[in-house]
């Protein structure tokens, strides 16, 4: 309770609200301290008061094999994760929980979620209201069933206060490319830092994956907790609506140039040029979808990644558990397709060591996995990383971008 | 003030706003986000300045860490309230008694702490510049 009220005085609220439900990110295995904070809540005997999920944890419980890191990292990061399951959360360990049909609250339900991506997604796309809440806030905030009555759950602060305008010079094929996705997020965290954004000029009716794909590359170049697609996300009908019937602050262009520049910016590879050899691809961040996984099949087209490179895709455990009833794991396992849960292969050390950069289609994972697990990285689309697995170097969709 | 408490340390000022996970090793203090400008700095014990944050959730047990194994910063100072630091900060406090005072300054006053300076955080919030 102190730790609500101290983040109550932090955001000036006056009052606390009850939420519905919770997902709490602080599971993941950070140092001692992190087991010393679960640990005291432990003792007192403190449970959640409304249901909660979990975001990923240090290493996947399923699948312990995959894990190439130091036996007493696994084993606290493991006691970690129990921890959190005695306070009486429900393990989920994903950073999808947007994807499970069960914890998906409804437009305008207040709620307590950490995990970068997911705060974007769940006031974006979902329309349920949470604030930027961080480790120890969110079980704070799942233990006590309150929050701060400030910012994103009221409903004067989810107007966009800039419009980001997409120019007409941006190719056709490349709005209908997932690969624009992530690229257009990362632009959003640059222009928009802490501010609401409404994206004008993008077709209507964007399937989830890539408002996914949009909100976590954005909240990893800059403090977004929240943006407006029109014609797509709930808030934002029309501009008007997303503006909430006032004029923007600023209306910003983002040309082809910009994007093409952004892509760039996530390949820290010297050459990212078609025909460099590649170790590594790491798909799911975040967690993939079964219209993902799916996609990974349709474009190995029944081949295997070249001898010496890894093909590897994060997924939630209960996405999984679909994903072996319909065959589809099966299916891409016997295709040289390896599935990892509960965790994300940016955090665990999972991938095969090589001197060779690692390709993703993640605007996220292209930001972090360099500083977190010293790869050098090239971004491209979902079919240029898995065509590039096949071959075993960089393949590039000569169609998608346009001519420089 | 965000976070309670004093310091008195050289000023680091980040010249890109910086996500502490994934960005700043809690094991020893340095900058490892690979497109920081100034990645390999180290920003234990120093007063940092943040013209702006951004990124993780994660942010406030990398804080936390750091405190425990010794490499915080020795004080913050930030533009802009940031909830994710400042609860890092007061379980910090809580779990080894160790405070890190997080202060807001008003952005053209934030802009005169120059790179290297010697800077005072003051119990009630002041702030004075060597």
């Amino acid at each position: 309770m102190r730790l609500v009220v101290r983040a109550a005085e932090a955001l000036r609220a006056e009052r606390l609200i009850p939420i519905t439900s919770a997902h709490v990110d602080s599971c993941l295995y950070h140092g001692e301290a992190t087991v010393d904070f679960v640990e005291r809540l432990v003792n007192t005997g403190a449970q959640v008061s409304v249901p909660t999920t979990l975001n990923v944890g240090a290493l996947d419980l399923l699948h312990p094999e995959l894990w190439r890191g130091d036996a007493r990292t696994a084993e606290r990061g493991k006691l970690l994760m129990g921890h959190y399951r005695a306070l009486g959360c429900t393990p989920t360990y994903t950073c999808a929980p947007y994807q499970l049909s069960f914890a998906r609250p409804g437009l305008g339900e207040q709620v307590a979620w950490a995990e970068s991506n997911a705060i974007v997604f769940c006031n974006s796309v979902l329309g349920a209201r949470t604030e930027r809440y961080g480790d120890f806030t969110d079980i704070a905030c799942a233990i006590t069933g309150l929050v701060p009555d400030a910012g994103l759950h009221r409903t004067d602060a989810r107007r966009a206060t800039v419009v980001l305008r997409l120019s007409a010079d941006i190719p056709p094929p490349l709005l209908d490319d997932d690969a624009l996705y992530p690229v257009l997020g990362i632009v959003l965290g640059r222009r928009a830092g802490g501010r609401i954004a409404a994206i004008d000029g993008l077709p209507a009716g964007l399937s989830e994956d890539r408002l996914k794909a949009i909100g976590a590359a954005a909240a990893s170049s800059g403090a977004v907790a929240m943006f407006h697609a029109v014609g797509s996300t709930p808030e934002a009908a029309t501009l008007d609506a997303a503006l909430q019937g006032r004029a923007p602050d600023a209306t910003l262009e983002i040309g082809l140039a910009e994007l093409r520049a952004a892509r760039d910016e996530l390949t820290t590879a010297a050459a990212g040029a078609p025909g460099t050899p590649i170790g590594t691809v790491s798909l799911g961040t975040p967690h993939a979808s079964l219209a993902e996984l799916r996609a990974v099949e349709r474009e190995l087209a029944g081949a295997r990644p070249a001898p010496g490179v890894e093909l590897m895709v994060s997924t939630g455990r209960h996405l999984l558990a679909e994903a072996e009833e319909e065959g589809l794991a099966r299916r891409l396992r016997a295709q040289g397709v390896e599935l990892l849960v509960d965790t994300c292969s940016y955090i665990a050390p999972v991938l095969r060591p090589s001197p060779l950069p690692a390709m993703t289609d993640s605007g996220k994972w292209a930001f972090y996995a360099p500083g977190n697990i010293g790869v050098e990285v090239i971004f491209g689309s979902l079919r240029e990383c898995v065509r590039s697995a096949v071959r075993g170097s960089v393949w590039r969709d000569p169609d998608l971008w346009g001519t420089p | 003030m965000l976070a309670p408490g004093s310091a008195n340390a050289v000023a680091i000022v980040l010249r890109e706003p910086l996500s502490l996970w994934g960005g700043m090793d809690p094991a020893s203090g340095q900058v490892i986000d690979a497109r920081h400008p100034q990645r390999g700095e180290n920003l234990a014990g120093r007063i940092v300045v943040m013209p702006g944050a951004r990124g993780s959730s994660s942010s406030s047990s990398v804080l936390a860490e750091a405190v425990r194994a010794g490499y915080a910063p020795a004080g913050i100072l930030l533009a802009e309230p940031d909830l994710i630091l400042a609860v890092g900060a007061a379980v910090a406090e809580e779990l080894y008694g160790v405070r890190v005072p997080i202060v807001v300054v008003a952005p053209d006053e934030l802009a005169l702490v120059a790179d290297g300076q010697a800077v005072a955080i003051h119990e009630d919030g002041e702030i004075t510049l060597g």
